[in-house]
């Protein structure tokens, strides 16, 4: 219990850095961003909307830490400003319809690279030096040097535009009304492999090492030597004894890999114009959209945060040396 | 350190394993590697390409010289762009800003780790809680999201990009500096280091940090990988310097004028082929400072393993 208060506080104090940094930024930055926006986008908005978004991000004459109070009640209380390049919607609307679109396409890719990574790691290590150990790692490791982008619109030339296999862009068929159709579903999905593929491909291959190089360590403990003195079969000392104990490090990955899902897949989402988060961050950024800028940061920010602590949750279950301290 | 370097080059550290000295054997373990030589091997090419541009290539590399989006030629080998300038020029070029960028990222991540690190283990306690509190937390936001918000509110420029990738990539070289420096502290020759009265200073640079040498080339290679790959993606993304020639920014021209929807391939594979060149022969230097270091992971069969393949 002590333990997930620890990080429950720590969380928390993140979670403050990342808002004071929004709040510093703009505040701060040299060049005065904030009245650039403000200069191109005057003649559609309200004076009322005006004079809001001053105060959000900082273009008003109170003091600095009035400003910042009322710049924690309004994120607490949810309110974060109209998105400029989408006037008039709402910041919290815009992410609200996006960020699903990026956590399929993130959570998708995550779950195929890990769970395909771990068990091809698991296989290395228990035959080393076979096929599996050789070949795969360089390989993958390889693979993994190219930068994401470039995997990216390598396959969506490949497969997009020569093969013609898959769509290139978007999440869906524009027209197709959305719901949960076969058409519908199968449209999204056909939409979601080269996405999703390019992001297994770069990142399996840390998940393979990581748990070939903690099975090895594993496999040299002696409740294995026990076991196999014990004349168990060896695919189950492999999965239940070996990789079982192993599991631990990749877990944690796991939560960082999360922090990739919502922001890392930035890059792959403006390859494939796909409708996600990071795509709109990028789109927010060129359109000098501030206040969306700041909403999707401050989204970004606590899904990772939230998706840490659900698997700090996990590992007090999976580790009991973590409960008894 | 110093008697390393004063035995005889005629005493070869097999001959007397007993007076082997740990240095040593990492050098000698290194340059007899086949990892790390054919990593080394691939990065000098890159270096020299490097300082040889201007020789080679003289002249503005982005300046139109021929006729648009040619394919690979005798005279120009990897073609032209759309707007006609030749490829293997800006590529070349291109390695340029893309290796300062990555190395001066590298070195300063890793010095600010190192920092960081060395004073978090020798002083603990509180220093150590708020330095590890605040490294966990660049740790935990989201890298390239900040990245593209700290770009965007920052003036562009070459400072700008590597300001920015020092601040999203330091954390990570901190937090393994300070677990090695910290199982460094406990080892009895500090404490001896700290009875007799050293200065602070001294036992952090002169006791700590040359034990941990192969830990600091490790993260080191790693953050210089991570700055040639982030600089690439900002740039990209149009957030980079757009003035300069560079791999990253070849990328984004060859997208921005649809290099591949006109199939003009020539223009988008070798700058992208570099890139993961480069990062992979700082990775494979680093898998080869991983093995020599730790010797589970070298590829010798442990008794071990011949005993289990033997059974079967």
């Amino acid at each position: 219990m002590r333990f997930i208060l620890r990080r429950l506080g720590f969380y928390l104090i993140a979670f403050w850095a990342s808002i004071t940094l929004n709040f510093l930024l703009p505040r701060f930055m040299p060049g005065d961003p904030v009245s650039r926006m403000f200069a191109r986008s005057q003649d559609r908005m309200q004076p009322e909307q005006i004079e809001a978004l001053r105060k959000l991000l900082g273009v008003d004459d109170r003091p600095l830490w009035e400003q910042y109070i009322g710049y924690l009640t309004n994120i607490f209380t949810g309110q974060m400003g109209v998105s400029i390049s989408r006037f008039p919607t709402p910041v919290t609307e815009v992410i609200s319809s996006q960020i699903g679109w990026t956590l399929l396409l993130g959570g998708t890719a995550l779950v195929i690279a890990a769970v395909v990574g771990n068990l091809l790691g698991v296989l290395a290590a228990w035959r080393r030096g076979g096929a599996v150990d050789s070949a795969l790692p360089p390989l993958l490791v390889f693979i993994g040097s190219f930068p994401y982008f470039w995997l990216a619109m390598g396959a969506l030339y490949l497969f997009g535009v020569v093969l013609n296999w898959f769509p290139i862009r978007h999440a869906f068929t524009a027209g197709l009304e959305p719901g949960f159709t076969w058409e519908f579903i199968g449209d999204v999905g056909a939409h979601l492999v080269l996405p999703a593929l390019t992001i297994v491909l770069v990142s399996i291959g840390g998940w393979m090492l990581g748990m070939r190089n903690t099975m090895i360590a594993t496999n040299s403990e002696d409740y294995i030597t026990m076991a196999e003195a014990k004349g168990l079969r060896p695919g189950r000392i492999m999965l239940r004894y070996a990789a079982r104990n192993a599991m631990l490090p990749s877990v944690t990955s796991f939560g960082m890999g999360l922090g990739f899902v919502v922001g890392g897949a930035l890059l792959t989402e403006v390859v494939f114009a796909y409708p996600g988060v990071g795509y709109q961050l990028l789109n927010a950024v060129q359109g000098l959209d501030y206040p969306l800028m700041q909403g999707l940061f401050l989204t970004i920010t606590a899904a990772v945060l939230l998706a840490n602590f659900l698997v700090d949750i996990l590992y007090v279950r999976l580790d009991p040396r973590v409960r008894s301290n | 350190m110093t008697t390393a370097i004063l035995q005889q080059p005629g005493k070869t550290a097999d001959k007397t394993p007993a007076a082997r000295k740990p240095n040593r054997s990492f050098v000698h373990g290194l340059i007899t590697n086949k990892k790390a030589l054919t990593g080394m091997a691939v990065m000098l090419v890159f270096i020299a390409l490097a300082l040889l541009a201007p020789l080679l290539f003289p002249g503005d590399p982005s300046r139109i010289t021929a006729m648009a989006s040619l394919e690979p030629s005798a005279e120009h080998w990897l073609g032209t762009t759309a707007k006609g300038q030749d490829v293997l020029a800006l590529t070349i070029h291109g390695s340029r800003s893309s290796l300062f960028v990555g190395l001066t990222v590298g070195f300063a991540s890793t010095f600010i780790g190192i920092l960081v690190g060395l004073a978090s283990a020798y002083f603990g306690k509180f220093i150590d809680e708020a330095l590890s509190l605040v490294t966990n937390v660049f740790l935990l936001l989201p890298g390239l999201p900040l990245l593209v918000i700290l770009a965007a509110f920052l003036p562009p420029g070459l400072g700008t990009v590597i300001l920015v990738l020092v601040v999203t990539g330091w954390a990570g070289s901190a937090r393994v500096l300070r677990s090695q420096a910290l199982s460094i502290r406990s080892k009895d020759f500090v404490a001896a280091a700290v009875v007799s009265g050293e200065r602070a200073g001294r036992i952090m640079f002169r006791e700590i940090l040359p034990n941990m040498a192969s830990i600091v080339m490790g993260t080191l290679l790693a953050c210089v990988i991570y700055g040639i790959g982030a600089q690439a993606g900002l740039e990209f993304l149009g957030l980079g310097d757009a003035s300069t020639v560079s791999w990253g920014n070849n990328l984004f021209w060859a997208g921005n004028e649809g290099a591949l929807l006109t199939g003009s391939w020539w223009v988008f594979v070798p700058s992208g082929v570099c890139i993961a060149l480069v990062a992979f022969a700082l990775a494979l230097i680093n898998y080869a400072v991983d093995e020599v270091t730790n010797p589970r992971l070298r590829k010798i069969k442990t008794p071990k393993d011949t005993e289990r393949s033997a059974a079967k």
